[in-house]
């Protein structure tokens, strides 16, 4: 059993930088260019790992932390999630709170590093990201909510492992309107197309490259793989919310978590080639739709 | 057939919301030219049998709501110029939350309602929470043309309300009942249009300073 977590959260942490890559693949195809090779956030990766950092003079260890502590909390969280359709590599009982705080806790040191070097354009980066993520939260909360009153369960394991299977004949058009949602929260938290462009690099527009501006070589390696793996995540809930791979044995499931990356960084390019970047003040009510669709699902489990 | 209607349902809510959170009047009119669809498939997923009543109601029912209403609303934005926008007087923030507010009391009341849905339990809550929505539409928009968008919501959560009826409902009431609507909502667009040529906008506001 734990071999089996085990396994599955390496192949996410390997694999988690494939999501942008097909994305961008995706982006390209459909838009009629050839694009960059799958594996460029890798070579990406490599090219800034082999880099040396800058750092301003004004920064402290606030801006030193922030990169690592980013990578450090969201592969806790996803130490939490049933990578494997089975159980979490950790799980206690009131662990999805601790799941959603963890990515929380990361988004707020990376914001602490931002404030950190003194920038009024940083601080304005930060200002965005956060009235964003504080409306995320609550949508995440309606989900995982939803999916204790579906699976009375407290923990991530219980709420997206084999519990839920049990139940999915009852539940499940709730919980497809619950992926949905999901899908729209991990667009606007991993700061993708509807919200935020993360190939953009105008000032006006900008909202989580902001912060990270400042940070170069292998600390901006370390929070561009960060988010990647916080889409592979949310990719891996989704994942356990439509999928069921009780059946299958390690490999398969493993196997199967790596496609599903590769279908969301898909459904991610076909979103981002579909439609353009909301304007700032439309981005609160798109996130808002994705709540209303948790909500609903909610309402639905509560009937 | 339970779980196809079901999916129906959930779109026919799905539909009110994005009649909430659509700021093109276009996009709005599409919303409810789909549901109009999605009513006038529901009746035979509902029965499950295709009888000479229920083909003549669905299919009487797409022409009207899906095609007909439509194209005379989009026929009238463009005839009387309107400007694309959707003027909201309460914001679409709110109004979805609104919306959400609505859908949970329409399953909340749905359960204590002493009528039976017999088809669907989704059926009654996704009744009243068209009527409720279509009633926020109404209310919130000031634009002659939402307002009559939020006519036809507030008259497809009537049908679906008819719908737990429909086998004790004479088929003339029904066709009747279609009639209404539409010359309604003809009418609605000539006034919409009369205004917008006597003000310049189509602003109901305005309709306070009508005289003969």
């Amino acid at each position: 059993m734990i071999l089996s977590a085990l396994g599955s959260l390496g192949a996410l942490v390997v694999a988690a930088p494939v999501i942008p890559g097909v994305a961008t693949k995706t982006r390209a195809l459909l838009t009629g260019r050839r694009g960059p090779p799958l594996w460029q956030p890798y070579a990406d990766l490599r090219k800034l790992m082999r880099k040396g950092a800058t750092y301003s003079t004004t920064t402290t260890w606030a801006f030193r932390l922030a990169p690592l502590a980013v990578v450090a909390t969201t592969l806790l969280a996803s130490a939490i999630v049933p990578l494997d359709g089975r159980r979490g590599l950790v799980s206690f009982t009131g662990d999805a709170v601790a799941f959603a705080y963890l990515l929380g806790l990361g988004r707020f040191l990376l914001v602490l590093g931002a404030l950190d070097t003194g920038s009024s354009f940083e601080g304005m980066g930060t200002s965005r990201e956060v009235s964003f993520a504080s409306l995320v939260e609550p949508g995440l909360f309606v989900a995982l909510v939803a999916l204790g009153v579906a699976t009375e369960r407290l923990s991530l394991t219980g709420m997206f492992g084999m519990e839920l299977w049990q139940r999915w004949p009852v539940v499940a058009p709730s919980v497809i309107l619950l992926a949905v949602s999901l899908f729209v929260l991990m667009l606007a938290e991993c700061a993708r197309v509807p919200v935020d462009d993360p190939s953009t690099h105008l000032e006006l527009t900008m909202i989580h490259e902001v912060m990270v501006l400042d940070h170069s070589g292998p600390d901006l390696a370390f929070i561009l793989y960060a988010n990647a793996l916080k889409m592979a995540v949310f990719a891996a809930l989704i994942l356990d919310l439509i999928v069921p791979r009780a059946a299958l044995g390690a490999w398969g499931s493993a196997a199967v978590l790596v496609g599903a990356l590769i279908a969301s960084g898909i459904a991610v390019g076909i979103v981002e080639s579909s439609m353009a970047r909301l304007r700032m003040p439309k981005v609160p009510l798109f996130i808002a739709g994705g709540t209303a669709l948790g909500l609903f699902g909610l309402i639905l489990l509560l009937q | 057939m339970e779980s196809l209607s079901q999916l129906l349902l959930f779109l026919v809510v799905f539909t009110d919301f994005a009649v909430l959170g659509s700021s093109r009047l276009s996009a709005c009119i599409r919303a409810v030219a789909l549901q109009g669809l999605l009513l006038g498939l529901l009746p035979p997923v509902l029965f499950g049998s295709v009888s000479l009543h229920v083909l003549a109601l669905a299919v009487g029912t797409v022409l009207v709501k899906a095609v007909v209403l439509p194209a005379f609303l989009r026929w009238a934005i463009r005839e009387a110029s309107v400007r694309r926008e959707v003027d909201p007087l309460v914001g679409y923030l709110p109004s979805l939350l609104l919306g959400v507010i609505a859908l949970a009391a329409s399953f909340a009341v749905a359960n204590v309602l002493p009528v039976r849905a017999g088809y669907s339990d989704l059926l009654i809550p996704a009744a009243l929470v068209t009527v409720v929505i279509g009633l926020i539409v109404l209310i919130t928009r000031a634009k002659a043309l939402t307002q009559v968008v939020g006519y036809l919501m507030l008259e497809n959560g009537i049908y679906l309300f008819g719908l737990t009826q429909l086998q004790r409902v004479p088929f003339l009431v029904e066709v009747g009942v279609l009639l209404d609507v539409f010359v309604g909502v003809f009418i609605m667009g000539i006034v919409v249009f009369h205004i917008n040529r006597e003000f310049d906008s189509i602003s109901a506001a305005n309709l306070t300073r009508l005289h003969e």
